[in-house]
Parts: C-alpha cells; sequence; structure tokens
C-alpha cells in the first residue's frame, strides 16, 4: 500500500492511500470510536462533514486522525452554499482545502443546494431553480472549489419538497451539464431520489434511468419519515434517522445492478444508534455491493436503465 | 497609582516569589499534566478514550453541535409556554436556608 | 477569473435565494412567489418544512453549546428563548459550533429569565468550555521552564496563555451550578453565598474546570493580560492578605493556563 505525503514544517503525516471503490462505509460519529477501534474490522470507510474538523485542534481532531489511519475517509462538505448566488466565502473555500490537505480523504463532496445567504448562514440545504442562469453560476462555483483544492469533487443531488417556477430542466439534466462542464464527479443519493420523486410527484426509476450513473463515483444511503399535511398528503423528510427504507434497498439493488460495486455511504445523523446497528446497515450496502462485483462495467449505453 | 505600586512592591519581594514558586513547583513533582506526546502514545498503546462524550466527571458531558446534511421531522410547534419554568433543575436546586426554585433571592447573599 | 455572482447583470437573474430566504427566519411573512407545490396546491406546508428545518436545527444547536442551561429552564423555556435569539441574531458563521457568543447576553436581557440572575453566566461558562474544546493543540507550560527562572528574575516574569485558557469571572456559584447540570445525576445543595470564578482549561484533550477565589481569579486575570509575576501577586494580595500564592501558581501550571513565560517588558502580539 502506498503511503501518501504532506510536509508541514518539521511535521510530516503520512496517512495510508487505501482505496474506496466498492466498499460500503457509514457516517463517522465520534461516540462510536472506541466500538470502531475494538471491533477493528479495518474494512470499510468512514464520511465526516468537513465543517465539524474545521475547529483549531482539540478531541474532533484526535478522533479523526484516529480514524483516517486504519480507513479511508470522505469529506462531505454541507455549507459551501454551491447553489447560492453570492460568491462563495473564501475563508471558507480556504477552511475546506486546509481539511483536505490535513486528512487526504479518498472521496471529497458537495451539495447542489445553498445555506448561506448575505450574512446568515441558515444550517439547512436549500433548494435552487434548474436554468440557464444558475447551470453557468454552479458550474463557476464547482470550477472554483475544485481550482482552489486542487482536486476533484463530487456534487450530491438534494431531497426536494417543492419547485421553482424558473426552472427550465429536469435536475437529471442539470446535474448531466454541471458535470459535463466541469468534470466533477457525482454523489448519488438514493434516498433523495426517493424523497424528491414521493414529494415532488414524479418518477424515481425515471430519474435513475436519466441521471448519469457512469459519473457516480458515490451513492448515499439514507432512511426518512413521513409527515402527512392537513389534506392527508404524505411528506418525506429525509431525516437520517433510521434504517434505510425497503424501498430505497431496492433501488440501490438496481444501480448497484446497472453500474457495478460503488462506494456506498450509510448517513445516520440524528437518533444515531449504537455502533452494532449502524455497521449492520452497512454490512448489508456491503452484501448488495459484492453480488455487483462481477458484473462487468458496463459502457456507455449499457447503464440505461429501462422505464 | 504610583503610591499603590510602591506599597505593593514591599509587599511581594523577590524572595516571597522565590520561596512560593519553589513550594509549588515541589507539590507539582508529580502532578505534571499529560504532554500531548504522552496522551498520543497512550492512545497507540490501546488506551482508547471516548471521544467528545462521556469524558470524565461531570463536566463533560456535550461536544457541541455538529453540521446537518438532512431534514429534520421534529417540528418546532412555536409553543408558548415559555413563560415557566418546566422540568428543568431551577425549580429543585436546593439552596441554604430552604430556599428553592427562583434563585433571585441570591442577590442577598452576595459578599459585601 | 470571473465568477458570474459577481457580474450584476447575472444576478438580477438569481435573486431566487432572496426571496427564498427572506421568510425562513420570518413566520409571519409571505411565502416567496417563486415555488410553488408540484400539484398545484399552495406551497406554503412544503416551504414551512424549510422553515422548520432551519429554526429547528439552530435550537438544537444551541442546546448543544448550551446543555447545563437547557436543563437548569427545561427544555421548552429553553427553546422558546433559543427561537427568540436565533430570529434576533441568526448565525452568521457556517461553523456552528462557534455559534452562540451573543446568547448570554441575550439570556440578561431576556424578559423572562429575570428571576435566574446566574443564567447568563452559565452560559458564558459553557460558550468558554466550548471554545476551549475547540481551541488549537498547544502543549501546556512545563513546570521545569519555571524552575530555571532565576529568582532574582521572578517579579518581571511574564506569561504566554495557552489557547484553550479562558476565565469567566461570576458573581454567582458557577462553577457548581454548571457541575451539577452538566451530568444527569440529581442537583444537591448549591452554596448560594459563593461568588466564583470560572477557569476553563485543556491541557491534553479534556476540557478542565476550576473554581476560583477572587483573589485567584485577579491573579490569573493580570497575568493573562501580560502583567509580570510581581504585579500579579500584588494585585492578589491587595484582594486578600490570606492569597495563596504557592498554590495557585502550582494550579496554574497543572491547569495548563500558559504555554510559556518570557521575561521583561510586556511583548505585544502574544
Amino acid at each position: 500500500m502506498q503511503a501518501s505525503k504532506r510536509t508541514v514544517g518539521s511535521d510530516v503525516l503520512r496517512f495510508p492511500d487505501y482505496p474506496v471503490q466498492g466498499l460500503a462505509g457509514t457516517s463517522f460519529k465520534p461516540e462510536h470510536l472506541p466500538a470502531i477501534l475494538a471491533e477493528g474490522s479495518r474494512h470499510g470507510f468512514f464520511e465526516v462533514h468537513a465543517e465539524n474538523y474545521m475547529g483549531a485542534g482539540g478531541a474532533p481532531h484526535l478522533a479523526l486522525s484516529r480514524i483516517r489511519q486504519d480507513y479511508p475517509v470522505s469529506l462531505h462538505g454541507v455549507c459551501m452554499s454551491i447553489g447560492g448566488p453570492r460568491p462563495l466565502d473564501r475563508d471558507h473555500l480556504a477552511r475546506f482545502k486546509g481539511v483536505v490537505d490535513r486528512y487526504e480523504p479518498a472521496l471529497v463532496s458537495e451539495h447542489l443546494a445553498w445555506s448561506t445567504h448575505d450574512t446568515t448562514y441558515f444550517n439547512d440545504l436549500l433548494p435552487l431553480p434548474y436554468n440557464r442562469s444558475t447551470l453557468e453560476l454552479v458550474a463557476s462555483h464547482i470550477d472554483q472549489v475544485q481550482e482552489t483544492i486542487g482536486r476533484k469533487i463530487l456534487l450530491e443531488n438534494p431531497s426536494s419538497y417543492l419547485v421553482f417556477e424558473e426552472s427550465t430542466m429536469p435536475e437529471t439534466e442539470f446535474i448531466r451539464q454541471i458535470s459535463e462542464r466541469t468534470g466533477c464527479g457525482l454523489l448519488l443519493d438514493v434516498n433523495n431520489v426517493f424523497v424528491s420523486a414521493a414529494n415532488i410527484g414524479s418518477s424515481a426509476m425515471e430519474y435513475l434511468a436519466d441521471y448519469p450513473l457512469n459519473l457516480v463515483e458515490e451513492i448515499h444511503l439514507a432512511g426518512h419519515s413521513e409527515q402527512e399535511t392537513e389534506e392527508g398528503e404524505l411528506l418525506l423528510i429525509d431525516s437520517h434517522d433510521g434504517p434505510v427504507s425497503d424501498a430505497v434497498w431496492k433501488l440501490f439493488e438496481i444501480v448497484i445492478a446497472r453500474s457495478g460495486p460503488i462506494a456506498t455511504l450509510i448517513e445516520w445523523d440524528s437518533a444515531v444508534p449504537d455502533w452494532p446497528i449502524l455497521h449492520r446497515e452497512a454490512i448489508a450496502a456491503q452484501a448488495i455491493l459484492d453480488r455487483g462485483q462481477h458484473i462487468e462495467m458496463p459502457h456507455g449505453d449499457a447503464y440505461a436503465i429501462s422505464r | 497609582m504610583r503610591g499603590k505600586i510602591m506599597s505593593t512592591r514591599s509587599i511581594v519581594t523577590a524572595s516571597v516569589l522565590a520561596t512560593a514558586v519553589a513550594s509549588a513547583l515541589s507539590s507539582l513533582a508529580f502532578a505534571a499534566p499529560l504532554s500531548e506526546a504522552a496522551v498520543k502514545a497512550a492512545m497507540d498503546a490501546g488506551k482508547e478514550k471516548c471521544f467528545g462524550v462521556a469524558l470524565k466527571g461531570q463536566n463533560d458531558c456535550a461536544a457541541g453541535p455538529g453540521t446537518t446534511c438532512q431534514g429534520t421531522s421534529t417540528v418546532d410547534y412555536q409553543g408558548n409556554a415559555w413563560k415557566f419554568v418546566d422540568g428543568g433543575t431551577c425549580a429543585s436546586m436546593e439552596l441554604p436556608g430552604d430556599r428553592k426554585g427562583s434563585m433571585t433571592e441570591l442577590n442577598r447573599d452576595l459578599p459585601a | 477569473m470571473r465568477f458570474p455572482a459577481e457580474n450584476p447583470a447575472m444576478e438580477e437573474k438569481l435573486d431566487f435565494a432572496a426571496y427564498f430566504a427572506g421568510g425562513l427566519l420570518d413566520p409571519h411573512r409571505e411565502i416567496p412567489e417563486c415555488v410553488s407545490d408540484p400539484r398545484g396546491k399552495s406551497a406554503e406546508r412544503r416551504y414551512n418544512i424549510y422553515r422548520n428545518n432551519v429554526i429547528v436545527s439552530l435550537i438544537d444547536a444551541l442546546a448543544a453549546i448550551f446543555p447545563a442551561t437547557q436543563r437548569i429552564t427545561g427544555p421548552e423555556f429553553f427553546r422558546a428563548m433559543a427561537r427568540f435569539h436565533i430570529r434576533a441574531t441568526p448565525p452568521s458563521s457556517p461553523l456552528l459550533f462557534e455559534y452562540g457568543h451573543d446568547f448570554p447576553a441575550f439570556i440578561e436581557r431576556y424578559e423572562y429569565a429575570r428571576d435566574m440572575p446566574w443564567l447568563a453566566d452559565v452560559a458564558r461558562l459553557e460558550r468558554a468550555w466550548l471554545d476551549a474544546y475547540h481551541a488549537a493543540d498547544e502543549p501546556p507550560l512545563a513546570k521545569e521552564a519555571l524552575s530555571q527562572v532565576p529568582p532574582e528574575l521572578l517579579g518581571c516574569l511574564r506569561f504566554r496563555r495557552h489557547p484553550a485558557a479562558r476565565l469567566v469571572c461570576s458573581n454567582y456559584p458557577v462553577v457548581d451550578i454548571f457541575n451539577a447540570n452538566r451530568s444527569d445525576a440529581a442537583v444537591g445543595k448549591i452554596a448560594a453565598a459563593t461568588a466564583q470564578s470560572a477557569l476553563i482549561t485543556r491541557p491534553a484533550f479534556d476540557v478542565e474546570l476550576r473554581g476560583l477565589p477572587k483573589d485567584a481569579e485577579v491573579f490569573l486575570s493580570r497575568l493573562l493580560e501580560g502583567g509580570s509575576l510581581e504585579v500579579a501577586a500584588a494585585s492578589a494580595f491587595e484582594v486578600s492578605s490570606e492569597f495563596d500564592l504557592a498554590s495557585t501558581i502550582s494550579m496554574m501550571i497543572e491547569a495548563g493556563v500558559f504555554t510559556a513565560t518570557f521575561p521583561g517588558e510586556v511583548q505585544h502580539g502574544y
């Protein structure tokens, strides 16, 4: 295994260059660290939110360094505001680069969303219309991020609860064009596809049929919850607070059967269970990935999912 | 102000400081804090700590908020029961002299 | 390199965020016209999902930063108080662990918290605790550094603050209240008459908290301001002739309040 190198002053940090392709992983929760180390499987990967490691020092960095010694890490940004109309926050971009440099993650991703406007940070992934103007905007922001950190990022599809009247193209087309223009890879959140389809009244299968699966380098799976409106209409919330639903597992199997094994993350961010329960979800995902192992990597139209 | 400094100088002589520092250092002979290198070495030896939660004693239960990339199914009902201290420890906090609940009376007990 | 958002002509077409953001923290504002329900119904219910995500996640963030404050007031009171604060002072940084620095001052002004005049100090202590938790890693001053100073130079010795070290001064037993409420254990008797100041440090990776009497607080305040050992000791003896200089020096080394010593005049930039 090759070690990658980084030099800061007289300190030389070396983290192993673990491959992540075809592995199932989980969100990293510091409270799980003792259980993870005790188990010592050293199989799989962990994903962290970049922002939680932007403090100067202390226990968070100690814990992540320890995990990074034994596992590949995926760095997931949640508040770059790539989809917002304002210029990217250069300080935040510099901090993001700092975390990338420090932990040498196997994967780096961000969201097709915005969370800051003017001086307010809303702490939520907010939606944008899909049209020529926003395409320009998002593409230039991704260019800027990729130029700054010196590597490709993966762009994640959002969960939607409403639509914009100014949208002129489907989300799948928007994402395809963004990737063509910027060279970014894609993070396919299968739960978000399911949640959005249910909320918008579209088809998850159609979405996947139109989506450029050949550009996907990571998949997210998560649990969602249900809310009923006053009119008895069901809305799904991507709450990441429980196990992955059967429908999402089914969609995941369909994707993997088409695409072959892709690094797959179980996201569980609130009502976080004990490590064995979270780990069980990753083991289930790994079984599906391993079944997809023998499928030849398809090319071009071979990715197509019939509607 | 100058006069004050002069008078304090007469209190804290070099020998008072030297004695105090020597005494402080001798009491610390076996109580030096762990250096980070020592902490890291202990970790490498397998004495893993539980980070961020349930650290030690009663002082360390929260490690602050994490960011979110998800929605929440918790609903903020904007309830207006906010005038009342509900179920908090304030009402049960025991104070000397049979006083409970509101600690406004603390003001009276402040050292002069 | 020029980005479209820096081009005013382009920005006109990109006002969706301004419309969308406007009502997120204002429940009385009309929902933006640019969004709709895909089934043609009012989009209000759907827009409210974002409103709810924003306010609940930020209230949760404050609750995570100020757990003792929440335990004292109870969650309903706390969440209502937090909601007012968030609407008045939403976060400006995406680093949520830095949010809430204005919350203690808000609590101080909050009408319904007036029965708990010590609550703001508990919140100040909790905020300082989290600052210390995330502060830069630096090895604390080794006792050897002090033993090497010739006695005649001790008086003008100054100290460099450790990045995690903080003092929170209070007229209330803020450390006892904090300790009693940062665990699930029952709250015992708290000596109401004791004014305490809190010393927060992080010599390695665990945040440490110590209650200080007034003389020790003054001593450390002077040193943290860059004052010399002699000036700090003199100030503490002015507060109390009983000031225990030796044990306070011992405590400050053990706690890791400083990282280094330097001689002579105040050196700026530390």
